[in-house]
């Protein structure tokens, strides 16, 4: 079966004072029907943009190349009319901060119903009918007393809730979940986090979950891809990306998380940064900072291989030491 | 106020309770009116001051040479006017009659100022209104199309445009708009507030249209609607000048939100963003910009009056300020201060309109 | 950190922040070489000179009468006389000595009263904050023009007077901002650090505050210089400004309301105004622009 989402060998290049800058190379991704997805990395490494991309949001002057099909549909190059058409009913998103990603001066009914209307073609009551039964299914308590209520009402949680409520509205099949628990509490993130898996459950819906954090990345998502400077470097199970990473940036980011990880005690900071957009060097991107660069790493970005079990890297030097270790 | 926590069983959206004691509406207008009171107070000590402290005579700027030279003549005058007594007394005179409703005496027009305000008022408000009105719709709408155009053809002309009406000088404007449709294509008349034919209709509001149509006179409304054209033209370009480049800088702060992006990414056609949620934020800041620009307005008004002989507050000003007219010069002070309050406490009411957020807290 | 170590690093970084921005970063170009300023600076420098070599360039003498009243523009009038048969070209080219210099000095003047008053308020606080704050909130209670005219009336109209008036309607903005800029500094570390130090008010003034809120007080100054001369030109027009015969271009507009039709006497005196006007305000918004990033967004 083909998958829902399918980008292949995606590239976006945003136009800035100093000349076109090359953001996202050669992506490829894919996300089946039903399916909880991870997308992580660095702030800066892509993720968000790749989102933007899905959703014909990019700022004017922005070039994509490659492809992105969702449900069969080649989405980049589609017209206004086509992007309207896929936007919140094929393909919706919930934004990283809830506050800023609704309007503060609409009520959360006008929010949840005005593209119910226009996707699914309500009338006025049917679309407060359906809102009542998604704020109910998103655990908002007193659904209708929450229609006529404005967002700066809700705490930070229950706004995310709402975000989340108003994505589902004009019953999309893949949710894009930009950082959506990075502004939110711990305890309330876990709340959110299960709604999600919970939402997956009862209605098939295929979820890209974009995040910083792997701890969410395991809890949460079956496959995931690594992120780093505009490119894939590692994808694969969940699981096995966390226990056994073949990357060096993925092991890294590991042994950089604060709380005991399984590759080892102390918590090693990566040295260096992320290059910054179009200041990469001409070889793999992480090659200035990576513990087993090579001479050869410099020359050209390592392509995305196939590495064991449903798994690919883009490292030549890493899955050659481990199959000799 | 109280939000609404997760997992709070039964938490409910609700506004705040009342604080016991008076409507918070009512403790603010209560406040706004004594903050007032005490602008108008500080309002008339300074242009009394003013006035008084400065080299200038009344005397010498109301009377003739002639009558100037005769003594009897000059103390008459001072007697007449309370000149005569020490300022303090003047002052407090002044205030006890401004008690009473009692604004004084023109010097110069020999009627009470309060009947000459009621005159001159409404003629400037004739102007001043509707210039206003189509200002802010045709601000708003050019300086949100520039937003979204931003960088554009249309949003560079849209700011060539603005930069010139900025830097044009209004009494300039005005000439050139008299010599272009009164003088070169006779398109308007050049001056005053009504046509010679015609009387003008019975008072109600004192603006001419207004009490002509009330009173089915429709010729005599056409006619001073065709006087008030090239002065509202004047301000109105004047203002959407100046309300352009706030609106449209502020529309673009708005369209970088992420709730515009949410907005398009619920598959909302461009029209309805634009409409419902863009104009909707954007007008908070149109709102506080527009007290400021009807201040500018006004100061055009005294300029606009002058040039198109429309005979309302700006001309009784500039005729009193000359002559050093003290009473119509506090009265003019003093209803131009009210207005300025008037205006920033519909502003601030506004907001409360506009925004959920000052409503409920 | 340097921040209690070395409040004299501080207080330059504070300093060159705003030098910096308008150099442009490593973003951009610096202020004066993008075209639009170049264009504005263009402008000025050409009344800058016209004014300089006024006696040199004006082609007669701008208070000379002459017969040839009402010429319409010709070879040798080519911007026409007036109604006492003076040539317009060279009243113009002499305006800009009366409205550029006079532009200049209403603003510097009220920079500085309005400055001194806002450092002031900012730093002593309290009761003198009060009053000071109350003092312009009367001040704005008056459309500017209003209330300059009432003064220069008070004072008797000569130029010196409506110089004053301009400059009493204009100091309440500066006074506000240096206000708030000390306001917003006073928390900051660099001066609790200086006081620390044992660095006294003045000094602290004079060496923290005052580098510090200079650059949002000369964005606010160029912004106003346009608005300064539209009012000076205003007052003239209504024979509050300098006195006739002087060439001012408000009053010289004036001369042209009394007849249409010679449409020559008041275009061109109001061309002069617009285009110095327009080069001041495109100064203006350049500086804003880089110095207040709160408008950048867009450019």
């Amino acid at each position: 079966m083909a998958p829902l989402l399918d980008v292949d060998s995606l590239a976006v290049t945003l136009p800035s004072p100093r000349g076109p800058l090359p953001i996202l190379h050669d992506v490829s991704l894919t996300v089946d029907e039903g399916e909880l997805v991870g997308i992580a990395g660095e702030s800066g490494c892509g993720k968000s943009l790749t989102a933007q991309t899905l959703l014909g949001l990019l700022p004017p002057g922005a070039a994509v190349s490659g492809s992105a099909r969702y449900a069969g549909t080649e989405l980049l190059g589609l017209d206004t009319k086509g992007w309207q058409r896929v936007r919140g009913a094929g393909i919706a998103m919930v934004f990283q901060d809830p506050s800023a990603a609704l309007h503060p001066m609409l009520t959360v009914g006008r929010q949840l119903t005005e593209h119910m209307r226009v996707h699914l073609r309500m009338d006025r009551r049917a679309a407060s009918r359906r809102a009542v039964e998604l704020l109910d299914q998103v655990r908002i308590p007193d659904p209708e007393r929450a229609l006529r209520a404005y967002p700066h009402q809700f705490s930070g949680g229950m706004r995310q809730r709402v975000a989340i409520a108003i994505a589902l509205a004009a019953q999309p099949r893949l949710l894009i979940a930009d950082e959506p628990t990075t502004a939110l509490d711990v305890t309330v993130q876990a709340g959110i986090l299960a709604l999600l898996e919970r939402l997956r459950a009862e209605t098939g819906l295929a979820v890209a979950f974009i995040t910083h954090d792997l701890g969410v990345l395991s809890a949460l998502t079956t496959r995931g891809y690594i992120f780093y400077a505009g490119r894939v470097v590692e994808t694969g199970p969940t699981g096995a990306l966390l226990t056994a990473p073949t990357h060096p940036y993925t092991a890294a980011l590991l042994g950089a998380r604060p709380h005991g990880t399984q590759t080892g005690g102390t918590l090693r900071p990566i040295p260096g940064a992320p290059p910054a957009p179009g200041e990469a060097p001409p070889g793999c991107p992480f090659q200035p900072r990576c513990g087993y660069a090579e001479p050869s790493c410099g020359d050209a970005p390592p392509p995305l291989t196939p590495a064991g079990a449903d798994r690919s890297v883009a490292c030549v030097v890493r899955p050659r030491l481990e199959v000799a270790a | 106020m109280t939000t609404v926590h997760d997992g709070e069983p039964g938490a409910v959206a609700t506004t705040a309770s009342r604080p016991r004691g008076a409507h918070p509406l009512l403790t603010f207008l209560a406040k706004r009116v004594a903050v007032t009171a005490g602008l108008l107070l500080g309002v008339t000590v300074v242009t009394f001051g003013l006035v008084n402290v400065v080299p200038g005579d009344p005397v010498t700027a109301n009377l003739s040479d002639q009558a100037l030279n005769d003594p009897a003549a000059v103390a008459a005058f001072r007697e007449k006017w309370g000149l005569d007594q020490p300022l303090w007394a003047q002052y407090l005179h002044y205030l006890g009659n401004l008690l009473h409703g009692d604004l004084g005496h023109s010097q110069q027009t020999g009627r009470a100022v309060l009947d000459d305000l009621l005159h001159y008022v409404p003629a400037t408000l004739e102007l001043a209104l509707p210039s206003m009105v189509l200002a802010l719709l045709i601000g708003t709408g050019i300086g949100m199309l520039a937003a979204v155009r931003n960088g554009r053809l249309t949003d560079q002309l849209v700011r060539v445009g603005a930069l010139l009406g900025l830097s044009t000088p209004p009494f300039w404007l005005s000439l050139v708009v008299l010599y272009v449709f009164f003088y070169q294509l006779g398109l308007a008349p050049s001056g005053g507030r009504l046509s010679t034919d015609f009387s003008p209709p019975p008072t109600v509001t004192g603006m001419y249209t207004i009490d002509a149509a009330l009173a089915g006179q429709w010729d005599v409304a056409w006619d001073a609607a065709q006087h008030l054209s090239l002065p509202v033209l004047v301000l109105t370009s004047l203002t959407v000048a100046m309300l352009v480049r706030f609106v449209r800088s502020a529309m673009l702060e708005v369209l970088q939100q992420d709730y515009i992006r949410a907005a398009y990414a619920k598959g909302l056609p461009t029209r309805v963003v634009l409409r419902r949620h863009l104009l909707r934020a954007g007008l908070v800041p149109v709102v506080t910009v527009s007290g400021l620009a009807f201040a500018s307005l006004l100061s055009g008004t005294v300029l606009v009056e002058s040039i198109f002989g429309w005979p309302g507050v700006g001309q009784y000003a500039y005729r009193s300020a000359t002559a050093l007219d003290l009473p119509a010069i506090l009265g003019v002070s003093l209803f131009v201060a009210l207005v300025y309050t008037l205006v920033n406490l519909t502003v601030d009411l506004l907001y409360g309109l506009i925004d959920p957020r000052i409503r409920l807290s | 950190m340097t921040t209690l170590a070395d409040p004299k690093a501080e207080r330059a970084l504070g300093r060159r922040r705003w030098l910096g921005r308008l150099r442009g970063g490593a973003t951009s170009r610096p202020v004066w070489r993008q075209p639009i300023t170049v264009v504005a600076l263009t402008i000025l420098g050409g009344w800058l000179l016209l004014a300089l070599l006024a006696d040199v360039l004006a082609p007669f003498d701008p208070l000379a009468q002459s017969p040839d009243a009402y010429a319409p523009p010709s070879g040798t009038h080519w911007f026409g006389t007036d109604s006492l048969g003076r040539d317009i070209l060279s009243r113009v080219v002499h305006g800009a000595r009366l409205s550029i210099p006079l532009a200049l000095a209403i603003v510097s003047l009220a920079l500085l009263v309005g400055g001194l008053l806002g450092l002031v308020a900012g730093y002593v606080g309290r009761f003198v904050d009060e009053a000071l704050m109350r003092l312009t909130d009367l001040v704005f209670a008056f459309p500017q023009i209003i209330l300059a005219m009432a003064v220069t009336a008070a004072f008797g109209p000569n130029t010196r007077n409506a110089v004053l008036a301009l400059v009493i309607v204009s100091w309440p903005v500066y006074a506000r901002v240096i206000r708030s800029a000390v306001l917003s500094m006073r928390g900051d570390d660099y001066l609790n650090a200086a006081r620390l130090l044992g660095v006294g008010p003045i000094r602290a003034l004079r060496r923290d505050v005052l580098p510090n809120s200079i650059g949002p007080a000369i964005v606010l100054a160029t912004l106003e210089l346009g608005n300064a001369v539209l009012l000076l030109a205003a007052l003239s027009f209504l024979g509050l400004g300098p006195r006739p015969p002087a060439a001012e271009w408000g009053s010289m507009v004036a001369l042209g309301a009394q007849d249409l039709s010679m449409w020559w006497v008041s275009v061109f005196p109001g061309l002069a105004i617009l285009t110095v006007v327009m080069a001041f305000n495109v100064l203006g918004d350049a500086l804003r622009d880089r110095l207040d990033p709160r408008y950048s967004k867009g450019r």
